[in-house]
């Protein structure tokens, strides 16, 4: 929130006069366009919004660094989704922020004027092009059942590795081989780090990843001209740093015991917790619940929709357990709310109370002392007394 | 009596309760200890499966109709929205607490870790609570073995209360018309063929039902499986169709509460962490009730107590009137003229 205001006064003082022309280098969109655009990946990263400033510098310089993107064992959907980003919308990241010089689905060319033009690209940003993978890659059998101009995909992918400055692998079947790799994942699928292993692959994973995560992570990439900090899967810490049980806003229903049984029971028509019906939440890396899918708001991302997460951002989770399996429950630390085993009861006794207790009793023991003196005093005299008046 | 014979009756009557507190001599005195009906249910709590969910405190509420409970603690950001008992109360009748050591930092590991654990009745084969009801409303029912409460009977002395070793049975202190709250195992469920509401909902299988007898072969299972081996957790009834919670097997530790303590109940517990951390009580193995109830049934055996007693008061009676009398005669008869 902090980042937000605060970017917002440098945004002011950074602008200038002519804010609302559109920079040529930006390719139509306007200075504040571009400011605010980048402001907001910064802070989606939990940058300073002084690296918005950087960021966007880096985006509109004239030299937009080269992309080769890949596909290999997919569906597409990664590209699909990153199509639906809508600020700003793919089409001017592509051709102003990046220079997309060769993508499978988004090429104009096709065949070998495309192949000879993606050649020719690698040759001339030789170590300074970013390597994009999407889709897994086969290796059993000299890796034959993906090939593209007739060569394997494996062979391309080390190929176009060669020369990069960095690769990032989108999508979950780049980063670890994804649904193809399945049980009894018939062509060998890998991920691209399993190809190419001496280089480091940045994994943006997800089915589809966000493509927020993604644009983020290229912004990071060019502006500070190394990767962003990694968990122990090479996966941005900044998206995949917390469990998606942490944010998600069915978590009270969880903590509270209120589940959906089965769907379209009263539980789940509720609302309530998924967790029974199968939701991977509680041992999947992501940030969806943060921010959510296609830009329409709040609750568009499944969980939010009524359907459990099936955790596509984990290795050992989506396409490996069954869909509605329990999830492992990976907290962090216990719930606070929680009574304690060995809780204290009560509060002891007041120093107040103390006082007033000890003083009451300290009376009536005195009272009680004298009552008795007195009694034997009054026995005596009352003994002395009948025995002089019976005397006479 | 003299001053000298009142010290060794005093000193006697120590040495013979000391005689009395020696496990040997206690088991002699005791009546012999009950037995656990043959079908007897029960419940085999698991705490390394527990997630904490509260599942089954919000399903034992719902099953037998207890309102929700905000502590005080918590009532300022959750105004009777988020029922969030301390502890068992004459509100609630089950209550998952947490343990926490240091970092808390890992699941079911003593230092820098923590677990969960289920608190409700843990229906004793010999109960106290059974034995000390003075109107019979706490029953054990002679086949299933559960410990029922009729609050149509009870007439809210709280002797239950006091006299359980494990803290269940509670009084509705904040109700003028206050009743006792406790665990029945939810036996009017179990009369239409349903399960208990905490076993059902569970989705670990944390919360297993089923006989006694069943439930200690599947607590034996559980403890001599190698720890990470795969194992088919099974979920609700022991022994019904329901798919298992498939999970690897938990490193406990190789102790079963609830097989001897207060002479054995039929709700056992298994746990990666040792029982004390998990605030359950240790209790010696021998029936509360069984010792109790020897010591009374034998000094009351055909009225002998009060023969004793009332006998033992005549002869003070007598032997003060009797010094009374011979203390006045010589005094008024010196003191005459």
């Amino acid at each position: 929130m902090g980042a937000t205001r605060n970017s917002d006064v440098d945004l002011a003082a950074c602008l200038g006069p002519g804010a609302d022309e559109p920079v040529r280098s930006a390719g139509g969109l306007t200075r504040r366009q571009v400011m605010q655009f980048c402001a907001g990946m910064a802070a989606t990263m939990g940058l300073s919004s002084a690296a918005g400033v950087r960021m966007a510098e880096a985006a509109v310089s004239a030299a937009r660094p080269p992309v080769i993107w890949l596909h290999g064992q997919e569906c597409t959907g990664c590209t699909e989704s990153l199509l639906r980003s809508s600020h700003p919308t793919l089409d001017a990241i592509l051709l102003d922020v990046i220079s997309l010089d060769y993508h499978d689905t988004l090429c104009v060319g096709a065949g070998y004027q495309a192949l000879d033009y993606k050649h020719a690209q690698m040759e001339k940003h030789r170590g300074k092009y970013v390597l994009v993978t999407e889709g897994g890659t086969p290796l059993k059998d000299g890796g034959i059942y993906c090939k593209v101009g007739g060569k394997t995909q494996a062979d391309l992918v080390r190929e176009a590795a060669e020369g990069a400055a960095a690769v990032i692998a989108i999508g979950s079947c780049a980063s670890w081989g994804g649904i193809q790799s399945a049980d009894p994942n018939p062509t060998g699928a890998v991920g691209t780090q399993a190809v190419i292993p001496g280089k480091l692959v940045i994994n943006v994973p997800g089915c589809p990843p966000n493509p927020y995560n993604f644009l983020s992570t290229v912004l990071y990439l060019l502006t500070f001209n190394r990767p962003p900090e990694l968990d122990t899967q090479n996966r941005p810490k900044f998206a995949y740093g917390r469990l998606i049980h942490e944010n998600c806003e069915r978590r009270p229903h969880f903590d509270a015991g209120r589940f959906a049984l089965e769907f379209g029971d009263e539980g789940h028509r509720q609302g309530f917790c998924l967790y029974k019906i199968g939701c991977k939440g509680p041992e999947t890396n992501a940030n969806c619940p943060s921010i959510g899918f296609g830009d329409v708001g709040f609750g568009s991302w499944p969980v939010g929709t009524g359907h459990p997460c099936f955790g596509c951002t984990e290795k050992e989770t989506a396409f490996r357990k069954p869909l509605f399996a329990l999830a492992t429950v990976k907290t962090l630390t216990p719930p606070t709310a929680y009574p304690q085993v060995d809780a204290m009861k009560g509060t002891g006794i007041t120093p107040g109370a103390a006082v007033v207790i000890g003083t009451v009793g300290g009376l009536a023991v005195g009272a009680g002392a004298m009552l008795l003196k007195q009694m034997g005093n009054g026995n005596k005299i009352a003994g002395d007394a009948s025995n002089e008046q019976g005397s006479p | 009596m003299t001053e000298l014979s009142r010290r060794q009756l005093l000193t006697e009557a120590c040495v013979g309760a000391a005689a009395v507190a020696t496990p040997s001599e206690a088991a002699a005195i005791a009546r012999p200890p009950k037995q656990m009906p043959p079908d007897a249910v029960g419940m085999l709590y698991d705490s390394a499966l527990c997630i904490g969910c509260k599942a089954c405190v919000a399903a034992c509420k719902a099953a037998n109709g207890m309102p929700a409970e905000i502590p005080a603690h918590l009532s300022d950001w959750n105004e009777n929205t988020w029922d969030s008992p301390d502890d068992l109360s004459g509100r609630t009748l089950n209550v998952i607490k947490v343990y926490r050591n240091g970092t808390a930092e890992k699941k079911d590991r003593e230092i820098d870790g923590f677990a969960f654990v289920k608190r409700h009745c843990l229906h004793c084969v010999d109960p106290s609570c059974v034995s000390v009801c003075p109107v019979s409303a706490m029953r054990k029912d002679p086949v299933t073995g559960i410990v029922t409460h009729n609050p149509d009977a009870c007439i809210g002395c709280r002797y239950c209360v006091y006299a359980c070793p494990f803290g269940v049975p509670q009084y509705d202190f904040n109700n003028p018309f206050g009743k006792i709250a406790k665990c029945q195992f939810c036996s009017h469920l179990q009369k239409v063929g349903k399960i208990p509401a905490c076993c059902d909902v569970c989705p670990t299988g944390a919360s297993l039902f089923g006989t006694v007898r069943d439930l200690e072969q599947e607590t034996s299972r559980r403890l001599s499986a190698p720890a990470g081996t795969s194992y088919q957790f099974p979920r609700g009834r022991l022994g019904d169709n329901r798919p298992p919670n498939e999970a690897p097997v938990p490193s406990y530790v190789k102790a079963v509460y609830g097989l001897r303590e207060a002479g054995g109940t039929q709700v056992r517990y298994i746990a990666g962490v040792p029982f004390p951390r998990l605030g359950l009580p240790a209790v010696p193995p021998v029936s509360p009730a069984s010792l109790a109830e020897g010591v009374q049934h034998t000094i009351y055996q055909w009225l002998i107590a009060p023969i004793v007693a009332f006998a033992g008061l005549a002869l003070l009676v007598r032997h003060n009137l009797a010094r009374g009398r011979s203390d006045d005669a010589p005094e008024t008869q010196g003191d005459r003229p």
